[in-house]
C-alpha cells in the first residue's frame, strides 16, 4: 500500500491532478467562508449551474476549446445569472431561494439547448464541453493547473488586500455603510470573486458538486474557530487536504471518479467537525448538557438538605 | 407528427404536475429543496437498481421517493443543530448523496444503461418510442400514462388537502393549534415533491424539474395574491411553456426539455416586466408619474398638485 502511494506521488499525472484539486480546495475554502458567513451558501450552486450556457456559447462563437476561452464564457454567464438573481430579489416579492432556483434551472436549460445545437456544428466534439457538467479532474492538464494557480494567486491577494473591508461588510453591512464604504460595490466585488472561484472549480468537480466545495470546508472550519482569519485558513486547509485525499483515493482504486470522491472527503471532514469540534461540536454540547443537569440536581438536593436542617 | 403530438401531451402533463406542488414550495420558501431532492433521487434509483437489477421495477420509484424524504430529513437534522445555516445544510447534504450515487454508478453499474446523463438531462424526444401495449394493442406512449397518473395523484391530493396545505403554509402555528400537524403536512408535501421529481426526471431531467416546479408558480405569483388563482395560473403557465417549448425545440432542432425551461424563463421575464401591479415597467411609470405630480414640478405648481392628491 505504502509503496503504491509512493509510486503515485512520483507520477506526473497524479501530481498535476492533485495540485489542481488542492488549489481548488484552497480557493473555494477561502471564498466559500465569506459566502457561508453571508448566508449565500446556495449562491454557488446557482452560479455554477448557470455557467453552462456561457461555456457552450463561448465555444460556438470562437470555435475554440481552450480552457481560458470557455472559462471566460462561464464567467460572463455566471455573472449575468448573479445579476438576475439579485435583480429579481430586489425588485419583486420573489424571495432569494425562488429567484435562485428559477434563474439557475432556466440558465441550465439554455445550456442544454445550446449543447444540443452545438452538436450539429461540424467539428464539435461534445466530450470537451460535457466535462463542465460532471467535472473531470483527470483531464486537468498542466496548463490548466498553471491557470488555476495564477487565478488563485490573484484571488488570494485580493482577499488579503481587501481583508478589512470584506470582514466588516460580511459581519455588519449597515455599519460598513455608515463608515462610508460603498456596500453596493463591495457586494458586487465580493460576489465577483466568489463567482470566479466557482468558475475555476467547474472543470474539476463539475456543476453539481461545486456547491459542496464552497460550503463544506467553510462549514467545517466554522466549528473550530470563531475568528475569521483562522476560519478562512482552516477552510483553505480542509479544502486542500480533501482535494489531495480525493485524488489519492481515486487513483489508488480504479473506477473511482475524482470529483465525487473529493466531495465525500470534504463532507467527512465537515461531519467530524460538526460532531467533535471542541467548543461548538455536538458531543461537547451533549456533555455540557449532562454536566449542567448533574450540577442542577446536586444543587437541588443540597438546597433541600439545607432547608430541612433549617426547619428541624 | 403523431410522435410530436404525444411529446407535447407528455410535456404539458408533466409541467402541470410539477407546477402544482411547486406552488407550495415557493410559498413555503423551500424552492431550493426541490433542487436538492431532484439530485438525490439518483441515489435512490441506483440503490433500488442494485437490489432489483431491473430498470423498470416500480421499486426504483419507491426507492427514489424514499431518498427524497431522507434528504429532507437529513438536511433538517443538520440545520436543527444550528451549527450551520439552513441553506448550508442543503448544500452539504445533497452533493454528498449525489456523489455517492455517481461513485456507485461509475464503479459498479458501468455496463448497464444507467448513466448520469439520462438522470441529469433526460430526453423527451425518446419518450414516444416506449409504447404502452395492452392486450396486444398499442394505446399510446407509456410516458403519457405514467405522467398522467402523476398529475392525477398531485391534483387529487392537493384538492383533498387544499385547506390543510393552505393553512400550514401561511400559518403553521394556527394549523398546529387547530390539530393539523404541520410536520405531517410538511413531509406529505415533500413525499409528493419526491414522487413528482421521480416521475418527471426521466422525461425532462432532474435539473429541469426544478424549472417546472419553481418557474410557473413564481410567474403566477407576480400576477396574483390568491392561492387558488396562483395554482390555476401556474398550471396554465406550465402547460403553455410545454407547448411553446416543444414548438421552439422542433423549429431549431434542439433539446426539448431545455427549450421548455427557457420558455418558462421567458414567461417569467414577461411577467416580471409587464405584470400590471408588480411589473418593473408599471412601477417605473407610476414612479415617474408621482415624481412629476409632486416633487418634479416647480414651486407653486407642486403645492397645487400635492393638495389635489391629498
Amino acid at each position: 500500500m505504502m509503496d503504491n502511494v509512493l509510486f503515485l506521488l512520483q507520477d506526473y499525472t497524479f501530481r498535476t491532478v492533485a495540485l489542481g484539486s488542492a488549489l481548488l480546495g484552497i480557493i473555494s475554502g477561502v471564498l466559500g467562508s465569506f459566502a457561508v458567513l453571508r448566508r449565500q451558501s446556495l449562491f454557488g450552486d446557482g452560479v455554477s449551474h448557470a455557467a453552462l450556457p456561457g461555456v457552450i456559447l463561448a465555444f460556438l462563437l470562437t470555435g475554440n476549446k481552450n480552457t481560458e476561452v470557455l472559462l471566460l464564457g462561464a464567467l460572463a454567464s455566471g455573472l449575468l445569472a448573479a445579476l438576475f438573481i439579485t435583480g429579481i430579489e430586489k425588485n419583486s416579492h420573489i424571495r432569494f431561494d425562488s429567484a435562485l432556483a428559477l434563474v439557475m434551472s432556466v440558465f441550465f436549460g439554455l445550456g442544454l439547448v445550446l449543447l444540443t445545437y452545438s452538436q450539429k456544428v461540424p467539428n464539435a466534439n461534445q466530450a470537451g464541453l460535457k466535462r463542465f457538467i460532471y467535472g473531470q479532474a483527470s483531464t486537468l492538464l498542466s496548463r490548466d493547473v498553471i491557470l488555476m494557480a495564477a487565478c488563485a494567486a490573484i484571488l488570494l491577494s485580493l482577499v488579503v488586500l481587501f481583508w478589512k473591508e470584506f470582514k466588516l461588510f460580511t459581519f455588519d453591512p449597515e455599519f460598513a455603510q455608515t463608515l462610508g464604504f460603498h456596500t453596493g460595490r463591495l457586494n458586487l466585488f465580493l460576489s465577483l470573486l466568489i463567482v470566479l472561484a466557482i468558475i475555476i472549480g467547474l472543470q474539476t468537480v463539475g456543476v453539481v458538486l461545486m456547491s459542496a466545495m464552497l460550503i463544506a470546508p467553510a462549514a467545517a472550519a466554522r466549528q473550530w474557530s470563531g475568528r475569521l482569519w483562522l476560519m478562512v485558513l482552516l477552510a483553505a486547509g480542509f479544502g486542500a487536504v480533501s482535494g489531495v485525499l480525493g485524488t489519492l483515493f481515486s487513483s489508488a482504486v480504479p473506477g473511482l471518479p475524482t470529483g465525487p470522491v473529493i466531495v465525500v472527503c470534504i463532507t467527512v471532514i465537515a461531519t467530524f467537525s460538526l460532531l467533535f469540534a471542541p467548543h461548538r461540536g455536538l458531543l461537547r454540547r451533549i456533555l455540557d448538557r449532562r454536566k449542567t443537569r448533574a450540577r442542577f440536581q446536586a444543587g437541588i438536593s443540597t438546597t433541600i438538605l439545607k432547608e430541612r436542617r433549617r426547619l428541624s | 407528427m403523431r410522435a410530436g403530438m404525444e411529446i407535447q401531451i407528455i410535456a404539458v402533463i408533466i409541467a402541470v404536475a410539477c407546477a402544482l406542488p411547486g406552488t407550495f414550495l415557493v410559498l413555503r420558501k423551500m424552492s431550493m429543496i426541490s433542487d436538492s431532492i431532484t439530485h438525490t433521487i439518483l441515489l435512490g434509483i441506483v440503490l433500488a437498481f442494485f437490489l432489483t437489477r431491473d430498470l423498470s421495477s416500480p421499486l426504483l420509484v419507491a426507492g427514489a421517493a424514499f431518498t427524497g424524504l431522507v434528504t429532507v430529513w437529513l438536511t433538517e437534522t443538520v440545520a436543527k443543530t444550528r451549527l450551520v445555516s439552513e441553506d448550508s445544510a442543503i448544500g452539504i447534504v445533497f452533493p454528498l448523496l449525489f456523489s455517492v450515487a455517481i461513485i456507485l454508478i461509475t464503479r459498479y453499474a458501468g455496463s448497464v444503461h444507467l448513466d448520469t446523463d439520462s438522470v441529469l438531462l433526460g430526453e423527451l424526444a425518446f419518450a414516444p418510442f416506449d409504447r404502452m401495449i395492452v392486450f396486444g394493442r398499442d394505446i399510446g406512449a407509456k410516458a403519457i400514462y405514467t405522467s398522467g397518473f402523476l398529475l392525477l395523484l398531485n391534483s387529487t391530493l392537493i384538492l383533498v388537502f387544499y385547506k390543510e396545505l393552505k393553512l400550514a403554509s401561511f400559518d403553521p402555528l394556527l394549523s398546529a393549534v387547530l390539530g393539523f400537524s404541520p410536520v405531517l403536512i410538511h413531509y406529505g408535501l415533500m413525499a409528493l415533491v419526491s414522487v413528482t421529481a421521480v416521475g418527471a426526471f426521466q422525461a425532462v431531467g432532474s435539473v429541469l424539474v426544478v424549472a417546472f416546479m419553481i418557474g410557473p408558480p413564481v410567474t403566477a405569483w407576480l400576477l396574483t395574491d390568491q392561492l387558488k388563482n396562483m395554482l390555476l395560473l401556474s398550471a396554465g403557465f406550465g402547460a403553455l411553456s410545454g407547448i411553446l417549448g416543444y414548438q421552439a425545440a422542433s423549429l431549431f432542432d434542439v433539446s426539448i426539455a431545455g427549450s421548455m425551461a427557457v420558455t418558462t424563463g421567458m414567461l417569467f421575464l414577461m411577467a416580471f416586466l409587464f405584470s400590471p401591479r408588480q411589473g418593473l415597467v408599471g412601477i417605473f411609470i407610476r414612479r415617474k408619474r408621482q415624481h412629476t405630480s409632486t416633487g418634479g414640478t416647480p414651486k407653486g405648481a407642486g403645492w397645487e398638485n400635492r393638495r389635489r392628491i391629498i
